[in-house]
């Protein structure tokens, strides 16, 4: 190779030289970004990571962008918390999240795949980018776009949240609304791909794009002290975060940073959108399309790019996927934020349900390392929490009316502690 | 009855640019024969080595996904729009890994088949 990097086939292994190309033109299967290892290999060690800078661009010599490539936004590099609150409510004792709530800029994991994309976008020479989204990739988008100073057009469903459209159309992006669902606005952008010289990240730019997504699995492993988890949960929208965080542990293994081991990987969906835990449930290996019905927009995707090598990357790995209905999702964004002080979206609220359901039905065991992948912030989908908290009368600014209102308070707990007026 | 048919950037490499067509075919099968009639050159692209429609090829009527509507079973109206797309997906592709290929099942009478919703066959014929 020329490049440390370039395209290959998924299915034939036919080469192409790197250009914004996602369909090989023989067997018209996907393409994949083949990294040369080798040539990666003295530059890519545990010092020299170290030495880098703190964000996903520290593992810049396993990321398809040239190598003098020099990065401006800084995302990634996020924390990975112990959760033993959470832990002690689900039966579990060694349970991690990998916080991409606070993901840099717009607080979520698209950062990562966005700044990748633009990242080669940018090489291409194209002046405008663009992406079909269920939000949290327009977000990233838009305001990395910004950033870099290219147009941007960001389609999406006509129904998203209002806080993911105010989110992309305050950095300047042009907005389309489509009226139809997430793989409606896939599918036209697709079409506009074929007829615009524009960079879609997810499109045609998608095997660079879906690289960035690597970064998740290195600093899992790096802040863990250079060791790999025994399960890792993902919340599955397209799919390709599970399969990419697997590659990122394949390749850390390959390049002898960590030891080898078989993670476990298990993926989420909800109910209302679940082709993929609905693959892996029923042991089929092919995906049947969904009609999404979900309050987790940003995993509503019916009929996902990579669900076919997500199944195969959890049944490979001697994991799981679970689907868990639009109660269960509230319910554990609110006891996420009571117990961890994370706040995460639907997505999160998905993640820590089936957390929670692996627990409970012993596909994890409690003693084993557990990372719970959080990759959305709260902040977006405040709507799911509309009327779940009542709001008190307001007081007088008064130490009097305070302790009254203490007291009230007290009150009210006793009776709920009591169980007198419970239910 | 005519369904114009609107083909991808990655099928101009075998159908000499033309992006379009116009059909008279009644269904799915009967489309995909017509395309491959059409422009020889199609087929053992469009096919895999056992004769299969290749998994990622996806096919739309109008704004909807042919599987929703029957797939094989569907009968085009006059008028219909016919998108012909290849999924766009990523996967894992690191360095020793195993190629993923079809799953091959062996069949009672000892033939082979692929068990996939993108071959045409609306259920597995493996009984699976």
């Amino acid at each position: 190779m020329a490049a440390a990097y370039e395209l290959r086939c998924r299915e034939c292994g036919k080469r192409y030289e790197n250009a914004p190309l996602s369909i090989c033109d023989e067997c018209f299967s996907p393409l994949e970004v083949f990294v040369d290892l080798d040539a990666a290999r003295h530059r890519f060690t545990r010092e020299a990571i170290a030495d880098g800078p703190s964000s996903m661009w520290r593992y810049q010599a396993l990321l398809p962008v040239p190598d003098d490539y020099v990065p401006t936004t800084p995302a990634g590099w996020t924390p990975l918390l112990r959760a033993p609150r959470l832990a002690e409510r689900i039966g579990a004792r060694n349970l991690w999240l990998k916080n991409d709530a606070v993901c840099l800029p717009t607080l979520s994991f698209k950062d990562r795949v966005v700044a990748v994309a633009l990242a080669n976008a940018q090489t291409f020479g194209f002046d405008t980018v663009g992406c079909s989204s269920t939000g949290n990739l327009a977000n990233a988008v838009a305001a990395q776009a910004a950033r870099l100073g290219l147009k941007a057009y960001i389609l999406v469903p006509a129904d998203l949240e209002a806080a993911k459209i105010l989110n992309t159309q305050v950095y300047g992006a042009t907005l389309v609304r489509i009226d139809g669902n997430y793989d409606h606005v896939n599918r036209l952008c697709s079409q506009i791909a074929d007829r615009y010289n524009w960079g879609f990240v997810n499109v045609n730019l998608r095997p660079y794009y879906a690289e960035g997504s690597k970064t998740v699995g290195f600093e899992i492993a790096e802040q863990l002290g250079w060791r790999l988890p025994d399960n890792v949960v993902v919340p599955m929208a397209g799919g390709s975060l599970i399969v990419k965080i697997r590659k990122a542990f394949q390749e850390l293994i390959a390049l002898g940073l960590v030891e080898e081991k078989e993670v476990r990987f298990f993926g989420a969906q909800a109910t209302g959108c679940s082709p993929i835990a609905t693959a892996v449930k029923t042991g089929a290996d092919h995906i049947e399309p969904q009609r999404p019905a979900t309050i987790a927009r940003s995993l509503a995707i019916g009929n996902p790019a990579d669900g076919i090598y997500a199944t195969r990357a959890i049944r490979e790995s001697g994991g799981w996927a679970e689907d868990v209905s639009d109660v269960e999702i509230v319910s554990a964004i609110q006891e996420l934020a009571e117990t961890e002080g994370v706040f995460t979206e639907t997505a999160g609220g998905v993640t820590t349900a089936v957390t929670a359901r692996l627990y409970a039905h012993g596909r994890i065991r409690p003693d084993e390392l557990t990372v719970s992948c959080i990759t959305g912030n709260g902040l977006k989908t405040t709507d799911v929490l509309q009327g779940a908290y009542e709001q008190h009368a307001a007081i007088r600014p008064r130490l009097g009316d305070f302790e009254t209102y203490l007291a009230e308070r007290k009150e009210e707990g006793e009776l709920v502690a009591g169980g007198e007026y419970v239910r | 009855m005519s369904v114009r048919v609107l083909l991808p950037n990655a099928f101009q490499k075998h159908t000499n640019g033309t992006r379009e067509i116009q059909s008279s075919a009644g269904n799915l099968p009967a489309l995909i024969t017509e395309m491959e009639t059409t422009f020889p050159a199609l087929r053992s692209h469009l096919r895999d080595e056992s004769g299969q429609v290749r998994k990622f090829i996806n096919f739309y009527v109008n704004e909807e996904d042919i599987r929703f509507l029957g797939n094989e079973k569907y009968s085009f109206q006059d008028g219909d729009e016919v998108l012909v797309i290849p999924s766009i997906a990523g996967g894992s592709f690191a360095e020793g890994d195993t190629r993923f290929g079809q799953e091959q099942k062996q069949m009672p009478n000892g033939g082979q088949c692929k068990c996939c919703s993108y071959c045409g066959q609306e259920e597995c014929v493996c009984g699976d």
